[in-house]
């Protein structure tokens, strides 16, 4: 009896908002995901790191049907239940925007440069809330004091070219938070900003997933971001999740090579100053992928178990890793 | 904005003196429109008294004061051949010219860039490869072969249409036919690339990602875009309304413009040619300030002078 009324409130209330199970994206013949499964949780933060070109951003992209049809997708995409992969267009319209709202890398060219700012975060208004133009006009200036933007009632009528970077990336917030998203996927929002620009538009993601409750996915090269904003965090590598975990926990105990790779690579704030460790190597060309372990030519820990692709195994509690001598690593450190 | 356009207007006016100087030094340095006229076989002292009679015997730098004087004063001269204004001989071809290069343009615009907008939404498809090779057929093929091949189709062949003159109103079909296929051929071309360009900005894909459905995504944020490249060659095609038809005029031997400047140069008519290009070189000027216009409506990152 209970156990049938837990699962009705599972039911109810699926704990997982974004399931991805084994997508695969190539273009051409060149693989930019290899098989990657993911969940997102209802509210939290969850940050993919991974060096460029390593599928963070293509696979939310393809997840929202937003690749050139040069690119083909399979697997699944689950939000809340509902298959996004093949969805009819109409559908994709209301959720993407709606439930899923992305940012991109480079706010000014994201926007329309021959519109209004304020037109293009109204537009989204009215798809997603049926607003008029008067409500829209109204809840686009709230929008735009929400994000932090000063003398919002001028600014709503500027164009993209008169605002600088910062300014262009509180109104793709703003447009991204104006069809009230359950998730938002922020894809590298801040690189192409100066860094103390960065440091408010992290602050203002921050602000904004806490006071609504959406969910965050954080797409970074930089690992310091992440640690700061996000409670889980995933490292990809070659178009696999090769290792993911609370973020705490994945900082303090890193078990693939990968991540404690890249964790040597950072320079510590305090402490004496040593010499950073690179990475040796460089990431597989896409068309010649290792058969096994895409890390193994890299790896100072290679062995013959490496030419079997890893599956991502739950080594500790909810701290996964794809690699075969992670478990032997682990019992002797 | 007011100082941006006085600066423009000083432009094209400089423009216009600068074409005009350009066609007096080439068109008296090019044959003795006395010699034309009267035939070589002429008595010495007729051709004198001609040459005296139309001020020829200046200096040609007297020659040029005199007629920018007398193109200040409105006077653009008298033909050699009878002695009328030349601007009245002209005024009187410009309807038959734009009864030819009015529709053409129309034909152009309606085919041209729905074409290219089908073609950069279904690139690669069969429709774009058909497009495309039409267009390419369009823009290459001379307008005179063109002309000639629908003439034998058309009024050789199959005797439906007149392959020449302007008798009735089929008498046009054709030759607005061989002008708008070629210019078609261009702006599809153009749109096309203008098209693809802009499909692959983020914007786009910003459009996309915030729900906006695609129909509107390519009317709402694509062809606003796309739009600016394209209304530079749309204003080149207004430019070229007057004297954008010498060939096909010649072809379909239609008393326009265009014959009557091909008429004119071959007998130095000096005036008539003259009065011609300034014509020309006006509507060409006019129509790129029009352009230079639009491009401040259309792109707000153009406009200069914001308050």
């Amino acid at each position: 009896m209970s156990a049938s009324l837990a699962d009705r409130k599972a039911a109810s209330t699926p704990p997982d908002l974004v399931e991805i199970r084994d997508l695969v994206v190539t273009f051409g013949d060149q693989p930019a995901v290899r098989g990657l499964d993911l969940t997102l949780r209802r509210g939290e933060a969850l940050g993919i790191v991974g060096e460029s070109g390593c599928g963070k951003s293509v696979t939310w992209l393809a997840a929202l049907g937003l690749l050139p049809p040069t690119a083909t997708v399979e697997g699944s995409v689950r939000l809340a239940g509902q298959e996004l992969l093949g969805a009819a267009p109409a559908t994709l319209d209301t959720l993407r925007g709606g439930r899923i709202a992305i940012i991109f890398q480079d706010p000014t060219s994201s926007l329309n440069p021959v519109h209004r700012v304020g037109t293009q975060v109204r537009e989204a208004l009215r798809l997603h809330r049926g607003m008029d133009h008067r409500a829209a006009a109204a809840e686009a200036l709230r929008l735009f004091d929400l994000v932090g933007i000063p003398d919002s009632r001028r600014r709503v009528d500027l164009y993209p070219h008169e605002l600088s970077g910062g300014q262009n990336q509180r109104v793709m917030i703003a447009m991204a938070l104006a069809g009230q998203p359950d998730v938002l996927i922020a894809d590298e929002p801040t690189t192409a900003l100066d860094a103390t620009i960065q440091a408010q538009i992290l602050e203002l993601l921050q602000k904004v997933q806490r006071e609504t409750g959406m969910a965050l996915v954080l797409i970074s090269h930089d690992l310091g971001v992440v640690a700061e904003l996000c409670q889980r965090v995933g490292v990809m590598y070659a178009g696999r999740m090769v290792e993911m975990a609370e973020a705490s926990q994945l900082f303090a105990h890193p078990l693939h090579p990968y991540t404690k790779g890249l964790l040597a690579a950072l320079p510590d704030l305090s402490g004496p100053r040593r010499r950073l460790v690179p990475i040796q190597g460089s990431v597989p060309e896409p068309g010649a992928m290792p058969a096994g372990c895409a890390f193994m030519p890299r790896c100072p820990d290679q062995q013959r178990q490496c030419t079997a692709l890893p599956a991502l195994r739950e080594l500790a509690p909810a701290h996964h890793v794809a690699c075969v001598r992670a478990p032997i690593m682990r019992a002797a450190p | 904005m007011l100082r941006y356009l006085a600066l423009r207007l000083g432009r094209a006016a400089l423009t216009i003196v600068l074409v005009v100087t350009f066609a007096f030094v080439v068109l008296r340095l090019s044959g003795d429109p006395a010699v034309i006229i009267m035939s070589p076989e002429a008595p010495q002292a007729a051709i004198e008294a001609f040459r005296h009679a139309w001020g020829l015997d200046q200096p040609i730098w007297v020659q040029y004061i005199d007629y920018f004087s007398a193109i200040a004063h409105g006077e653009l001269g008298q033909s050699f051949r009878d002695g009328r204004p030349a601007i009245d001989l002209v005024a009187e071809r410009i309807p038959a010219t734009l009864w030819l290069t009015i529709p053409a343009l129309c034909l152009k615009l309606l085919i041209g860039i729905p074409a290219g907008i089908h073609a950069a939404l279904h690139r690669n498809s069969l429709t774009d490869r058909v497009v495309m090779a039409g267009a390419v057929a369009g823009f290459t093929v001379p307008s005179f072969v063109l002309g000639l091949m629908l003439v034998l189709l058309f009024s050789v062949e199959l005797g439906w249409l007149p392959s020449g003159g302007q008798g009735s109103w089929q008498a046009g079909i054709l030759p607005v036919i061989t002008l708008g296929f070629g210019g078609a051929g261009i702006l599809a071309r153009f749109t096309r690339s203008a098209m693809l360009e802009v499909l692959g900005q983020p914007y786009i894909r910003t459009a996309s990602a915030k729900g906006v459905p695609w129909a509107r995504v390519v009317r709402g944020h694509a062809l606003p875009n796309a739009a600016i490249p394209t209304v530079t060659i749309v204003g080149f095609m207004v430019g070229s309304l007057i004297a954008g038809a010498v060939v096909v005029e010649s072809v379909f031997s239609w008393p326009g413009v265009g014959r009557l400047l091909v008429v004119a140069v071959s007998n130095r008519d000096l005036a008539v040619v003259q009065c011609i290009l300034l014509l020309v070189a006006t509507t060409m000027v006019v129509s790129n300030l029009i352009v230079d216009l639009l491009y401040g409506v259309l792109d707000p990152r153009l406009r200069g002078g914001r308050s």
